[in-house]
């Protein structure tokens, strides 16, 4: 059970000088939702990067599914299973929210140029197959009333579940999710964490970015704590709370004597 | 499915063929001839429509493919092949039917190409080549990519005049008609006026009609993400370099065909063809036409066009399309008929040609 379906080995990437990511193994199991968490400019967003494709690491292995991906390109990536939020949304703004979730079949679909520019009597089915698998998204996440809406024009709150939509559109078994309650009020961020746990328990293994503590603690089973590119503590939220690396980065050397703080 | 994406085929038609006789009935035939030449153009300005407004890539080396294609029929159809005929690639290239004998100017026998066979190697030869310039090339961005295709422009542009296959400064005279099938060919005589006129908005429909299904399918869906996100669209599994490298080579062999039509239909091609300003020109039309409006750059393609063969720039021909480029890109990005005041005219269209 405790077999891992994510595994990073001795994962490293720098930046001129800077280990942004260095020697960095952990591991995620299937069917959990872990939590990587550590100060700003721990590297967290370059190991999302890592593990999705969008850069190259510089040493190290990705695993996924027990198969190496090292060195795949994001689209790939994407094909094997694995999908993602950015921490900065990135819509596609002039796009309605319908076609933003739409775009996300792609790798779960297949016609190309010869068929689209011959319109294929085939394509009309995957065509309605995409459009109505995207509507059900929407209507899961209750976003369905803004289908018909430029992507622009959304509040930030609902980009940010639209962006969610669009990764679940592909059909991932793995999301990594990129600070998802940034800039979310309390009751985003409630909505948010159920949303989480929802997509967990249908089988969507999850890793989250997440600067909310509360929300790290009330839905992770594991917790990956991260400091300048090092992974300095790994577990379950309850031992982490009380990790004396981990309370002296986020509260300062002289709370380490006192962990219930 | 989609019906209503084709309403504005049906209705380009019908403005073509209601045209046809208003030209005739008001003894200006000629003005055919320049509309058939603008439609071989507007094949140009399609394609690049597709690669810089949907797929968001910039070209400035398109004058480069239109010659390749028109030079490549240009050259085979009127090559003599007679003195070789007994050498082994000849003998074979004319048991599998594709060369033609006939007469010159001068009544002197040639073997040549058909033009059949020197178009589809023109569009073979112009695919080949973009792929292998798009291979390194598309991976730039912006104004690198834009700097690159106008290398690889300028390149054409000194072998076209530097080497004596192709005519240097006097380009390629005399090329043959092409007849493409019985009765029905791309000669640009008096005679074959009308039936030209049709033959070219038949190509430029065609055109239209592949372009439109492209950009209302899946693969249209992801050049537009690619355009508006690429991190994005390439996390979402489109991969995102070969979606740009199919674009840019279904845009060149778009401009090949335009270039190889006109050539036979000039019955000539010539180093002005390839200049970079014709590059310009495409990219300016593009842009006029309001980048992502595949039917706003057909009208303007076809406008502007007639506008500059009739003459009406006079010696500002480039002048005007380099200023219109300049304008648009300052006071209205999303081009002419996007501006608040105009917006009526594309709205109609623009409905259907996004879905
Ligand atoms: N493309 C890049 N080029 C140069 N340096 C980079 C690049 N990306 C990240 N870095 C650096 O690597 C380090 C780790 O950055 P990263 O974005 O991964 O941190 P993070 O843990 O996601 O921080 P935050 O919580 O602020 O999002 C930082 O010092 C950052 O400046
Ligand atoms: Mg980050």
């Amino acid at each position: 059970m405790d077999e891992a379906f994510l595994e990073t080995k001795k994962l490293h990437r720098f930046f001129g000088g800077l280990h942004a990511v260095n020697d960095v193994s952990f591991a995620v199991r299937r069917d959990t939702i872990t939590a990587l968490i550590g100060p700003n400019g721990a590297g967290k967003t370059t190991l999302f990067n890592l593990i999705a494709g969008t850069i190259p690491p510089h040493g190290g292995e990705v695993h996924f599914g027990g198969r190496p991906i090292t060195g795949w390109k994001p689209h790939a990536i994407a094909s094997r299973g694995i999908a993602r939020t950015f921490q900065t949304t990135k819509l596609f703004l002039q796009m309605t929210v319908l076609e933003n979730v739409m775009v996300g079949r792609h790798p779960r679909t297949r016609s190309g140029f010869v068929a689209g520019m011959l319109n294929l009597p085939w394509t009309w089915r995957e065509h309605a197959e995409i459009e109505a698998k995207a509507m059900a998204i929407l209507e899961d996440l209750g976003l369905s009333q803004y289908a018909g809406q430029t992507a622009a024009n959304l509040p930030f709150g609902r980009q940010r579940v639209v962006e969610f939509a669009r990764a679940l559109a592909t059909e991932p078994t793995l999301l990594l999710l990129d600070e998802p309650a940034a800039g979310l009020n309390i009751y985003e961020t409630q909505e948010l964490s159920e949303l989480i746990l929802r997509i967990r328990d249908r089988g969507v293994t999850c890793l989250v970015v997440e600067h909310d503590m509360s929300l790290v603690m009330n839905i992770s089973d594991d917790v990956v704590v991260l400091d300048q590119g090092q992974k300095i503590a790994e577990g379950p939220p309850r031992t982490i709370q009380r990790h004396p690396d981990v309370i002296r980065i986020y509260l300062g050397e002289n709370h380490v004597e006192d962990p219930q703080s | 499915m989609g019906g209503r994406r084709y309403i504005p085929i049906i209705v380009a038609t019908l403005l073509i063929v209601a045209g046809q006789p208003v030209l005739w009935a008001i003894a200006r035939p000629y003005y055919m001839t320049q509309i058939t030449m603008s439609a071989y153009y507007a094949l140009v300005v399609i394609g690049l429509c597709l690669l810089m407004g949907y797929a968001g890539q910039v070209s400035l080396g398109h004058a480069g493919f239109f010659a390749i294609g028109g030079y490549t029929s240009a050259v085979l159809t009127t090559c003599n092949l007679l003195a070789r005929q007994n050498e082994v690639p000849i003998t074979c290239f004319r048991s599998l039917g594709l060369l033609v004998e006939r007469q010159d100017l001068y009544g002197q026998a040639m073997l040549c190409f058909s033009p059949w066979a020197a178009f589809v190697a023109a569009l073979l030869l112009t695919a080949g080549i973009a792929f292998l310039i798009g291979l390194p090339v598309i991976r730039l961005k912006g104004h690198y990519l834009a700097m690159a295709t106008l290398g690889f422009g300028l390149i054409i542009y000194r072998i076209v005049l530097g080497a004596p296959v192709f005519g240097q400064a006097d380009g390629i005279s005399n090329v043959p008609p092409f007849e493409l099938f019985a009765g029905l060919e791309v000669n640009g005589r008096p005679p074959y006026r009308v039936q030209n006129y049709y033959i070219a908005w038949a190509a430029v429909l065609a055109a239209m009609l592949l372009a439109i299904n492209l950009v209302h399918s899946r693969v249209g869906r992801a050049l537009r993400s690619i355009h508006q996100n690429e991190e994005a669209a390439h996390s979402l599994g489109v991969n995102t370099f070969q979606y740009k490298l199919s674009t840019f080579v279904l845009s060149a062999v778009f401009a090949a065909v335009g270039g190889a039509l006109l050539t036979h239909y000039n019955g000539s091609i010539g180093p002005s063809e390839v200049t970079v300003m014709k590059s310009v020109r495409y990219v300016s039309i593009v842009a006029v036409g309001g980048m992502a409006n595949l039917w706003g750059a057909l009208v303007m393609a076809i406008a502007l066009n007639v506008l500059s063969l009739r003459g009406n720039f006079g010696t500002y021909d480039d002048a005007v399309f380099g200023m219109i480029l300049i304008v648009i890109m300052l006071f209205a990005p999303q081009g002419l008929l996007r501006m608040p005041n105009l917006r009526w005219i594309s709205t109609w269209f623009s409905r259907r040609s996004y879905g």
